[in-house]
């Protein structure tokens, strides 16, 4: 297959790059750009290890082609801090301990993160179902859920527990 | 036979004496204090003495920590950070022998040029060992800098003491001077010995503090780097031909299409054929163009029938522990009990797969990798290699999760040679698929016991028969006047025939499944005699004081109320000892007849660990034992057929989501009077058995097996 011309926005800075259409986001976000945020676990869609947002919604990148990208908005892990500043969910992760070997942990805060954009009041339920499919073998569940109560509040929204 | 020696014949083959010489390095240094000891001192003070068997003693030195001449305090370990949080608990400790700020304390984790050999991270082995040789060495440090300073400022030694980096006069705190002052410009190497005082306990300020976590920002914003993230100039992406189970035989291959693409190489090395690319896809699209036929043998054996299987084999039966007489036992008993417990193969399954990125350049490697044996893979590697082990380094970058299964470092193995073979840096990655196949699993493995009350409802007699789980755990401490406790064949025992795969250390190797069995079985008995589980126990552990303050730590918290099981409410309770930290659990779960689903509601975990060094991090690491441990209670077992796994990724395969893990609350039970013990390992061990009698408790049905899955909860029910 020849490589194709695709333009989007990454991280809010706009790129183009001459790429395979069928290779998938994951790889080409590791090795064209460098962003190794994005982790490979299973390379299926089942772990959520290469979540990333694109158009503000969490997709399985490790599942996603280059032809699906044209003209969207994508975010990696990379991209959610600005000017230096934690995004609130990183900073409620670090406040809460809510990782351990950190290797879902993009995907986990990416996940979140498009859940607040589209609940600004997340109940825990909504909390569960939202990150119910991005797995965690260390067993950070607890204190991750714990981290996106507290998130939510310091976001103006959420109720305090 | 001992447990811990079958970890000892596992890791001997890692015991080639290593040849570094650390005095070169030690050259490179630079200035300040650099406090070092032998292996000597490792394995005659800090390990049990059976760790010692079958090593040679090196004669070179190993460089613990540097007080460098800007005062930073530099700590080198071989140890690995895997998400267990050594990478703050022991700085922490480093911070209190040195009265210096935490941040200022820098650490090397697991560079095999850089740090002193380790024997690898595993068996909640780090803080209870490893931390103590730490101390002392700081506390060697502490003493140095003392001596410099009574020079400097014209003092004995005794008038001194040391706080925040710097030495002061104990009564003009004012008349002080900074660690990096007395560090410049010398040159001080002490080797450390067995005298160095350490701080006690009521003295700690840094240790027995909460710390949070060090490595977190770094894992927030993706910068922490893992094996995976290394880039190299001109590197290339392997993906290796894989035969479709274990003791399949290639057959025919035809590479050809393969070789003709774009940018591909093809290596073959006899049994090793891979695909290189500068992208892992095209890897991956590369070796699917491989034709290649394997001849798999017809085999029998698959998850059914493993436990058969298994109790079939002629196996030795070795005592390693009795005490009375069981004749006397049996006869003396009102009722006699017998159970039979069965566990089944569980992966490790940690998110991030095996990975290592080799750069073998003349007679030289340098591998960056994924593994919590990084010295057991130097040596492995300059032997495939067929270099001298000092011109093999091994960097652990982040770990992303081990749990045992990353003390097998096949595809460090494999990258070297691919890298040696293509003159490129190669990254070998390892598939979800190839994770499951090469995965070194917890054995199946059965548990028999048989058991007696006497009319007063006490255990007086018990026969604990273990059939291939390891030795771990395998103790009885209830107080039983009569009682045998015999292996049947340990987890690296029975020779081939045995698993139909690798089997190995998967967290609390051995634990999961004797105290499973056993804390089933204790209350299958107070079941029996009509007696409240928790007051049952309590009156069978007859002195065992710190077991039954745990015990009563946790149903305190837990709120437990006196009844006869099962009592519909979902209660459970179990207790147990890891090695020396003593752990209670109670459980509350809820049972959907109709679905057959188990949803714990609640879990409480008390646990005295001895002296705490990092409250933080042993909650956390209770708080990760409990939410994996549910899986293998509830979802978690290997499907096989012959060599063949069945389970290829997480649609199969399932463990512990969000939803799965219920309130969890744990409670430090204080024991500063016991040296630290292990943390990482001891609550999952009680799991299996806390699960099983709540859902008895539940629903008055006794799970025999584990996991307790919907399906044979169903089928349980409607056998009732």
């Amino acid at each position: 297959m020849d490589s194709k011309t695709i333009r989007f926005t990454l991280n809010d800075r706009p790129v183009q790059l001459a790429v395979r259409e069928d290779r998938m986001l994951l790889w080409v976000l590791r090795t064209e750009f460098g962003l190794t945020g994005a982790k490979f676990g299973c390379g299926e869609g089942f772990c959520g290890a290469c979540t990333v947002l694109i158009n503000n919604e969490p997709v399985r990148s490790c599942q996603y082609p280059m032809k699906d990208i044209e003209e969207k908005k994508v975010l990696t892990i990379e991209g959610l801090a600005k000017n230096g500043e934690l995004h609130p969910i990183q900073k409620a992760f670090v406040d809460h301990d809510a990782l351990q070997c950190g290797f879902c942990t993009p995907g986990m805060i990416l996940t979140a993160y498009s859940l607040f954009l589209k609940n600004s009041k997340p109940s825990q339920a909504d909390i569960i179902k939202a990150l119910d499919d991005n797995l965690c073998r260390c067993g950070a569940h607890t204190r991750i859920i714990q981290a996106l109560n507290a998130a939510a509040v310091s976001m103006g929204g959420g109720k305090s527990r | 036979m001992n447990d811990e020696k079958y970890i000892d014949q596992e890791l001997a083959e890692m015991a080639a004496p290593f040849t570094v010489n650390r005095r070169e390095f030690l050259k490179l240094l630079g200035g300040g204090i650099i406090v070092s000891f032998s292996l000597e001192n490792i394995y005659g003070w800090g390990e049990p003495a059976q760790q010692r068997r079958s090593r040679r003693e090196p004669d070179d030195l190993n460089a613990y920590l540097i007080v460098g001449e800007d005062g930073t305090v530099t700590c080198l370990s071989g140890k690995i950070e895997m998400g267990q949080g050594v990478i703050t608990s022991l700085p922490q400790m480093l911070a209190e022998e040195l009265e210096v700020p935490l941040k200022s304390v820098n650490i090397v984790l697991g560079d095999t040029d850089l740090c002193p050999w380790d024997m690898g991270t595993f068996g909640s082995r780090s803080t209870k060992f490893y931390g103590p040789l730490l101390r002392a060495a700081a506390a060697k440090a502490r003493e140095i800098l003392i001596e410099l300073a009574a020079e400097e400022l014209a003092l004995s030694k005794d008038k001194l003491t040391v706080k925040e980096g710097f030495v002061l006069e104990k009564n003009n705190p004012k008349n002080k001077v900074s660690y990096a002052s007395l560090t410049k410009g010398k040159r001080i190497e002490r080797h450390l010995e067995k005298d160095a005082p350490l701080k006690s306990v009521s003295d700690f300020t840094v240790c027995g503090q909460p710390r949070y976590r060090t490595d977190s920002l770094v894992k927030v914003t993706g910068d922490a780097k893992f094996a995976g993230d290394i880039r190299l100039e001109g590197m290339l992406y392997a993906r290796i031909l894989r035969p479709p189970a274990h003791r399949a035989q290639l057959k025919s291959v035809d590479t050809s299409e393969a070789e003709q693409m774009n940018n591909v190489r093809l290596v073959r090395d006899g049994d090793l054929i891979a695909t290189l690319h500068p992208t892992p896809d095209g890897a991956e699209e590369a070796l699917k163009k491989i034709q290649a036929e394997f001849d798999v043998p017809e085999e029998d054996l698959d998850h059914t029938n493993i436990y058969e299987h298994l109790l079939k084999l002629p196996s030795e039966s070795n005592i390693i522990e009795q005490k009375g007489d069981l004749e006397e036992g049996k006869k003396s008993s009102a009722k006699l009990i017998e159970g039979s417990y069965y566990n089944c193969y569980v992966a490790h399954a940690p998110i991030e797969t095996h990975t290592a990125l080799a750069q073998v350049e003349g007679n030289k490697a340098v591998i960056w990798a994924s593994t919590q044996t990084p010295f057991r893979a130097k040596d492995e590697v300059a032997e495939v290699l067929g270099l001298p082990a000092e011109n093999v380094r091994v960097i652990t970058p982040f770990v992303g999760g081990g749990f045992g299964g990353k003390t097998h470092n096949g595809q460090i193995v494999e990258a070297a040679r691919l890298s040696k073979l293509a003159g490129k840096p190669v990254q070998v990655a390892w598939t979800r698929a190839e994770e499951f196949l090469f995965d070194n699993y917890r054995p199946a493995s059965i548990i028999k016991i048989k058991s007696g009350l006497d009319d007063q409802n006490r255990i007086v007699y018990w026969h604990f028969e273990n059939f291939y789980a390891g030795e771990r755990s395998s103790q009885m401490y209830y107080d039983v006047p009569n009682y045998q406790t015999v292996m049947r064949g340990g987890w690296g025992r029975g020779g081939s025939g045995t698993h139909p795969f690798g089997v190995g250390a998967w967290r609390g190797p051995g634990s999961n499944t004797n105290i499973y069995a056993r804390e089933s079985h204790i209350d299958v008995m107070a079941s029996l005699a009509g007696a409240d589980p928790l007051e049952f126990r309590l009156k069978n552990l007859g002195n065992d004081k710190r077991m039954q303050r745990v015990l009563n730590a946790a149903a305190e918290k837990f709120g437990w109320k006196s009844a006869k099981s099962p009592s519909s409410r979902g209660h459970g309770i179990a207790c147990l000892d890891y090695l020396g930290t003593y752990v209670a659990l109670c459980a509350h779960v809820e049972v959907d007849k109709k679905t057959g689903k188990i949803q714990a509601k609640r879990i409480v975990v008390a646990q005295d660990t001895g002296t705490i060094i990092n409250p933080q991090g042993i909650t956390i690491q209770i708080e990760g034992c409990v939410a994996m441990g549910l899986g293998y209670c509830l979802t978690e077992e290997i499907h096989f057929k012959g060599g063949k796994i069945l389970d290829t990724n997480f649609d199969t395969y399932e463990f512990s989501r969000f939803s799965l893990v219920p309130k969890i609350e744990v409670m430090l039970v204080a024991n500063p009077n016991l040296a630290p013990q292990g943390c990482g390992e001891p609550a999952i061990t009680g799991m299996g058995a806390v699960m099983a009698n709540a859902v008895y408790d539940a629903i008055g049905v006794r799970f025999f097996e584990l996991p307790m899955t919907p399906d044979r909860v169903k089928a349980k029910l409607s056998e009732a």
